[in-house]
């Protein structure tokens, strides 16, 4: 298929599920105020009356932070198998699809952002809270390891609940393998930005979320390893105010910048230009 | 034949071989060393030089302790990051010296505090994997009892990843996994036999290369002695690049 063809082809999808949405309204969960669904997209899913930041899926995060019409998507129809034969996992499977119409709880590609080249994944909430299995991992490190022959940057936009029981320790090591794909990319040079949102947790966490040159976070995101109600057993007390919450994690010494929805283009923009303006003058 | 679940009890077992006992066993002139240089020494991560019969090695161990007292030192083997941390210092210690690492893997898992997570537990499991993947250093992985998630895999990004026979090794404690999914802890053995967490269905899977049986710490020493003889034989650059491909090829295919 040519590009002409895959773009029109993502036009429409997306066009079809806009139409969906268009009339809609939606009721904010944290002021209860209710808002239509076009004044919050262009507010960036971000609530009009009270700023709550909406979840936003991954194709839709993408178009928000990459020129339009430059997403070129990789590895579109990888899809999970049950390997391990694990219980009710299928079903999960199916069900995660139709929440998330997606194939998998990552979208990996590449695209421009202010005419600035760049390989760039974002994870789904919707498709099993983001978790990691195999093809999350798999896909993932496709994109690394293409950057790295195509000395292009990364963006990830995280989120995630961690990995992915159904699928064992097949999935722990997932961790492993785009660490690896990571480490090869550094040191190649290679400029990687991670963007976390809500929430980045467990083992995505202790691996490539915290393995970005450059760290930036969304506002209030929560950001950890361990989840809070473990932690709330191990402490036998409440968590303290702002406990995982990026601004602590920030205050921690883990986040570079917290980045609003609506700055984040120009952001990632700007970190991009400067970055290629060093290897120009480098070379 | 023991079922998952008592397999996992059975690695539990305070009875069980602590790190101690096989680092004790298997090397001499042992020489043990401190901290993480950013923050602090963390006791439920041991770890120093010694001799495998005559060749220098780095050793760590994730120590349990051997009686309540020795426990509550040695955290019950659950990690802060700065125990991750000192690990990860001596094994570049033994990437400038030449010397192959061997860690002894023991934890229900990285300790979920407070202060674990403002001191940067994900960061500091994340930074292991990554500088692991290409630590110019063979390095052996032995998981002796508890092999508890990431707090297990932090020591585990190694060329060779043996197991004990009645050891696990689990994305997340069948206690927990029958808790998320079906909101009872009584289904913790349906969970340990769906996670595939033995040695026999990890080892074919793929994901560990030798099931061990326990057996007098100087025969297992000659094993150790025999893996590490003929990692320290390959190139360099072979052995990164197989250890890429061994990660590489988990998962889909
Ligand atoms: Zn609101």
């Amino acid at each position: 298929m040519d590009l002409k063809k895959l773009f029109l082809k993502a036009d429409n999808e997306l066009e079809s599920s806009e139409k969906r949405i268009r009339s809609r309204k939606i009721t904010c969960k944290k002021c209860q105020n209710t808002s239509p669904v076009k004044k919050i997209r262009k507010n960036y899913f971000v609530c009009p009356e009270c700023g709550y930041y909406f979840p936003v899926r991954a194709r839709r995060r993408i178009l928000m932070l990459t020129d339009n019409r430059s997403f070129i998507e990789h590895d579109r129809d990888m899809a999970s198998r049950n390997i391990l034969d694990f219980p009710e996992y299928e079903e999960k499977l199916t069900a995660a699809k139709d929440k998330s119409r997606e194939n998998e709880g990552v979208i990996t590609g590449v695209a421009q952002i202010g005419g600035h080249k760049t390989c760039i994944f974002a994870m789904d909430g919707n498709f099993m809270m983001g978790s990691m299995g195999a093809v999350v991992g798999e896909k993932i490190t496709r994109l690394f390891e293409y950057a790295t022959t195509q000395s292009l940057p990364v963006i990830g936009v995280t989120v995630s609940g961690g990995a992915r029981m159904q699928e064992g320790m097949i999935s722990l090591m997932q961790m492993s393998k785009v660490s690896a794909a990571v480490k090869r990319h550094s040191d190649k040079g290679g400029l990687y930005i991670v963007l976390l949102t809500n929430p980045t947790t467990g083992g995505v966490d202790a691996s490539f979320a915290m393995l970005g040159d450059i760290t930036l976070a969304e506002p209030g995101a929560r950001v950890g390893f361990a989840g809070p109600r473990v932690v709330e057993k191990t402490l036998k007390t409440a968590l303290p105010d702002g406990f995982q919450k990026a601004e602590r994690v920030m205050e921690c010494g883990f986040i570079d910048a917290i980045v609003p929805r609506h700055e984040q283009k120009d952001y990632l923009e700007r970190l991009l230009r400067l970055h290629e303006a060093s290897r120009e003058v480098s070379m | 034949m023991m079922t998952d679940i008592e397999i996992v009890r059975a690695a539990r077992s305070e009875k069980r071989k602590t790190a101690r006992d096989y680092i004790d066993g298997c090397f001499t002139d042992l020489t043990e060393f401190s901290g993480d240089r950013l923050y602090g020494d963390d006791r439920a991560i041991i770890g120093g030089i010694g001799l495998l019969q005559d060749m220098p090695v780095t050793v760590i161990g994730i120590e349990k302790g051997k009686n309540t007292e020795d426990r509550i030192l040695h955290n019950f083997g659950s990690a802060h990051p700065e125990g991750y941390r000192k690990a990860l210092r001596l094994m570049k210690q033994a990437e400038k010296f030449h010397r192959p690492v061997i860690c002894f893997v023991d934890t229900a898992g990285a300790f979920p505090d407070v202060e674990s997570e403002e001191r940067g537990q994900g960061r500091a499991i994340a930074e292991n994997l990554y500088e692991m993947s290409t630590l110019k250093t063979p390095v052996l992985s032995i998981i002796i009892g508890e092999g508890g998630s990431g707090g297990a895999l932090a020591l585990s990004h190694a060329d060779r990843i043996w197991m004990l026979e009645d050891a696990y090794y689990s994305v997340v404690s069948p206690e927990s996994c029958s808790n998320i999914l079906w909101k009872t802890l009584d289904k913790a053995d349906v969970a340990a036999r769906a996670l595939g967490l033995t040695a026999d269905k990890l080892y074919s899977l793929g994901i560990i290369d030798r099931i061990c049986k326990d057996k007098a710490l100087q025969e297992f020493a000659a094993d150790i002695y025999g893996q590490i003889k003929e990692l320290m034989s390959v190139p360099t650059d072979r052995l990164l690049d197989e250890r890429y491909k061994k990660f590489r090829s988990i998962g889909y295919i």
